[in-house]
């Protein structure tokens, strides 16, 4: 049986992680990050947050190990087909407009979300064009990404969800499988750089004509959200493209009037 | 169905008249299967003047879009809305939780969503959003579980109990689907258990004691 976690003991914890490690969890949504940590607490075999403070600060590897599940993995590709689908029809026509393209997917976690969107590049013939970065906090997770393998028993889903978002050719094209693992096509990531970054502690560091940032904003709290969405409105060139998750919006942010929808229901928006 | 009975009426009364000096401030309702049902006769008829946010998990599939909001509107005074995120939550107005995803009140009373894996193959969970809801209203939140084949909501309702919050349990006898009323009856007694006629009396007089 472990101690339940007290606010005092959460903000110790975020705390502690940040001045040892500078990965700043301080400004999460506290419901969710309380889950999460006591779910590492259980997995860990941590009696409390101060037992797992102590382990943490004074090992990297424990640290890398919470890392883990302080980030939520859950993801899948083509996820909400129908974002997928008006990101082709109503996106892509003024993306295909510049002679070269700079597309941002912020906290790529294990990639689906990259690959979901190089195949879509893809077809619609820009993606030997674009230069994309897929960022994550999580180094386990962009390495994953980096290796694109995705667990077969779910290729059967991502499959109709590819046909519902508009796919032009049979989707076992774009992989190979062997053993329990559906590996994607290397050429996919020729022009993908995967990059350690953080929407609570680092800058810009591009301009780019599309944003996708999809079900990572739940997980920060309104002052996070504003400095992340601070971060997209800047690198987006004039009138570049922002998408975001399905139940996210900007409407209770600061960035409400800097953007307008493009297409509401799907959550694409474009700058003003 | 009947009424309350007199020793009913007493009972419920000392109940809530030794909560008198803590504020209500909210009601959090778990319901699963057979849940539109019990939760429409629950919730007809409550005054337009009521003045407790309603926030309510209905497991569903996960595939529909759900537009319990739009169904419930048409039946209900109060207005209904789907929660979102970073939403404040408002006096009197009555919250679905989006399907696909967990709902979570945070500390400062705003409305929090995530994709976390499902908790007894539900998402959104009624565990989640009873147990962060109790860390936010403590002793002044009422949680209501209703009719359901899970066991959804026995963890999450002793939570709310365990931080000083009222608890009520649909009576097993008359819910469609006894599991879940029984699952919480059995992890932890709530404070009542009454039919859906009686605990809408509650609210109403919950609601006016506020």
């Amino acid at each position: 049986m472990i101690d339940q976690p007290t606010d005092i003991d959460l903000s110790q914890l975020t705390q502690a992680i940040y001045l040892k490690y500078s990965y700043d969890f301080r400004d999460y949504a506290g419901a969710s990050l309380k889950r999460r940590i006591i779910h590492a607490l259980t997995q860990l075999k941590c009696k409390n947050v101060a037992d797992l403070q102590m382990r943490i600060l004074h090992s990297a590897d424990e640290f890398m190990a919470l890392l883990q599940f302080l980030t939520i993995p859950t993801t899948e590709m083509f996820r909400d087909p129908h974002y997928y689908l008006a990101i082709r029809e109503q996106v892509v026509p003024f993306l295909k407009t510049y002679p070269s393209l700079k597309i941002w997917i912020a906290g790529c976690s294990t990639g689906e979300e990259l690959y979901s969107m190089a195949i879509l590049l893809l077809e619609e013939g820009l993606l030997e064009r674009s230069l994309i970065y897929a960022t994550d906090i999580n180094p386990h997770s962009l390495e994953k990404a980096r290796k694109g393998i995705f667990p077969l028993d779910r290729v059967s889903e991502y499959t109709v969800n590819y046909q519902k978002s508009g796919g032009k050719r049979a989707f076992s094209h774009y992989y190979t499988a062997a053993y329990d693992g559906a590996l994607f096509d290397r050429s996919l990531c020729e022009n993908v750089t995967f990059a350690d970054h953080s929407l609570a502690t680092d800058t810009v560091f591009a301009e780019t004509h599309l944003v996708c940032c999809r079900n990572v904003m739940i997980y920060f709290n309104r002052t996070l959200q504003e400095r992340a969405l601070g971060l997209f409105h800047e690198s987006l060139c004039h009138r570049g493209f922002l998408g975001l998750g399905s139940k996210e919006s900007i409407d209770f942010s600061g960035f409400a009037t800097y953007f307008e929808p493009l297409v509401k229901v799907q959550r694409i928006y474009r700058k003003l | 169905m009947s009424h309350l009975t007199e020793s009913q009426i007493n009972e419920v009364d000392a109940i809530l008249s030794s909560r008198k000096h803590y504020a209500c401030e909210a009601v959090v309702i778990g319901a699963s299967a057979g849940g539109i049902k019990a939760l429409l006769k629950l919730l007809s008829g409550l005054p337009e003047y009521f003045s407790l946010p309603i926030i309510i998990v209905l497991h569903m599939p996960e595939i529909f879009e759900s537009k319990l909001a739009e169904i419930f509107q048409q039946h209900l005074a109060l207005p209904v809305q789907q929660a979102r995120d970073k939403q404040m939550i408002c006096p009197g107005h009555i919250y679905f939780a989006p399907p696909g995803y967990h709902l979570s009140v945070e500390m400062e009373r705003s409305f929090s969503l995530s994709c976390e894996q499902p908790v007894h193959f539900s998402r959104p969970a009624i565990d989640l959003l009873m147990n962060s809801a109790a860390d936010a209203y403590a002793s002044s939140l009422v949680g209501i579980l209703l009719t359901g084949a899970s066991e959804d909501g026995a963890a999450g309702l002793a939570n709310i109990k365990n931080a000083g919050g009222l608890t009520i349990v649909q009576d097993p006898v008359e819910a469609e689907f006894a599991t879940m009323p029984r699952a919480a009856i059995n992890m932890q007694p709530p404070d009542l258990i009454l039919s859906i006629k009686n605990m809408h009396s509650v609210l109403v007089q919950l609601a006016a004691s506020c």
